[in-house]
């Protein structure tokens, strides 16, 4: 427990020491929401519902990808060595998993705030909305921190996180985008229970997966 | 004798399957008339698919234990096939839907399920392609693997059943009772599951055969 403890604060020690990086990805919600904007809002002024919730998880998607695929890839090689001497593997992946877990819920609160602002906020049941992000949260940094320990091994790393991650969240996206969708139409809560356990169930399965497998992407 | 008879048992069952998918006699149903007969051959086909996958996983969680690299060729074997099966069944439903839906590729949760399928395999594949290292690649190779087909597994079982499918004991309580299927039709339809599964077995023996021949010379 301790080390996990510690691993997290290292983390987030890192982060606070060279911001640049988590300003980026500030920067990059800001601004594809803003070419969102100028491509929908400017002109037209008309956006449907089911276009605005898409464009956001697809916004989060790309946000979570690039946010997750440094969490291997930020120290040097040999730094990963001395941790593996120092740390449990399972302690490892579940550090990394509960950091990124926090640092998405914090990109994707900023993003859905800045979002709806600049594209107007079509959700009537704003709270269970916000359940489906911090849901997301979770499902998008469980898998995605397994595929960028895989990837981070490779040399074309980026492009390899992508193309791994993208089929892998995809049943979490679809769920994501219902349960969203239900909230967004403001339909009665117990309708939703269904996708709510189905995400809790796949998040389940993943952060488990997680844990078993990683230690062996840590031996090389 | 004792080491082959499945494979005679197999092509036996296929035979029968073949002569009575094309001559049997099925029952009429409206929309479906003959193309009924295409449940011997584009459902077995999922089957088969599945159990590749699985024997695919299987091997991958077995040279995640051992680390024996013969384990590997196993695991990446049964996957080259499962796809090849995953395309036959996608050829076969898009030729029956043609005829009963009215277009070949409509919007089914199944056929977006497949589609996924095939994307998760097809990434395994590159994930493979890019290392050198045999050691690595098999062991990356195999934490995807096991991964990724814990990923696919709710999206096929689960999502299907949540929403309304053209398929049928889909959008509520599935069940082999509502094929419309009678007696008759059973006792080819079963036969027909274990003589492809058989064949995707023997297909696989085969490659995996190949396969060593290949990595034996490499080390030489």
């Amino acid at each position: 427990m301790n080390e996990i403890k510690a691993l997290i604060l290292k983390d987030i020690q890192l982060e606070w020491r060279n911001k640049y990086a988590f300003n980026g990805m500030l920067l990059y919600v800001v601004s594809t929401v803003f070419v969102c904007y100028l491509s929908f809002k400017l002109k037209v002024n008309q956006i449907e519902p089911i276009t605005w919730n898409t464009l956001f998880w697809i916004i989060l998607l790309f946000v979570a990808i690039n946010a997750i695929a440094r969490s291997f890839t930020q120290e040097n090689k040999n730094r990963n060595i001395y941790y593996f001497l120092l740390v449990r593997p399972e302690n490892f992946i579940i550090a990394k998993i509960v950091y990124n877990f926090f640092l998405m819920l914090i990109l994707s609160g900023i993003g859905i705030f800045i979002f709806a602002a600049f594209m107007g906020n079509p959700v009537q049941d704003f709270a269970l909305y916000l359940l489906a992000v911090v849901l997301g949260a979770l499902g998008f940094s469980a898998c995605l921190t397994l595929m960028s320990a895989i990837a981070s091994q490779a040399d074309n790393s980026s492009s390899l996180m992508a193309l791994l991650s993208f089929p892998v969240i995809i049943p979490i996206l679809i769920m994501l985008i219902r349960l969203s969708k239900n909230a967004m139409d403001g339909l009665e809560r117990s309708n939703s229970t269904d996708e709510i356990l189905t995400l809790l169930g796949i998040d389940a399965i993943v952060i488990a997966l997680s844990f078993i497998l990683f230690p062996f992407l840590w031996k090389t | 004798m004792r080491k082959w008879w499945w494979k005679i048992l197999g092509a036996v069952l296929l035979i029968y399957t073949a002569f009575q998918g094309l001559a049997g006699i099925v029952p009429r149903q409206p929309i479906l008339n003959e193309t009924i007969r295409n449940v011997y051959f584009h459902v077995p086909m999922w089957f088969a698919m599945m159990t590749l996958m699985s024997a695919s996983m299987v091997f991958s969680i077995k040279y995640l234990r051992k680390g024996n690299i013969d384990d590997d060729i196993y695991a990446m074997s049964f996957a080259h096939i499962a796809i090849l099966f995953g395309m036959l069944g996608f050829l076969t439903g898009m030729v029956w839907g043609n005829f009963t839906w009215g277009d070949p590729l409509p919007k089914d949760p199944k056929l977006i399920a497949v589609e996924i399928g095939l994307l998760i395999y097809s990434a395994y594949f590159v994930l493979r392609g890019s290392f050198d290292d045999e050691q690595k690649k098999a062991r990356l190779s195999a934490v995807y693997n096991v991964f990724a087909f814990a990923t696919f597994m709710p999206l096929v079982w689960i999502l299907p059943r949540l929403t309304d499918s053209l398929h049928p004991g889909n959008g509520g309580n599935p069940a082999f009772g509502r094929y419309d299927m009678d007696n008759q039709m059973r006792m080819v339809f079963y036969p027909a599951i274990i003589g492809w599964i058989l064949l995707a077995v023997w297909i696989t023996s085969l490659k995996i055969r190949t396969e060593l021949l290949i990595y034996k010379k490499q080390e030489i």
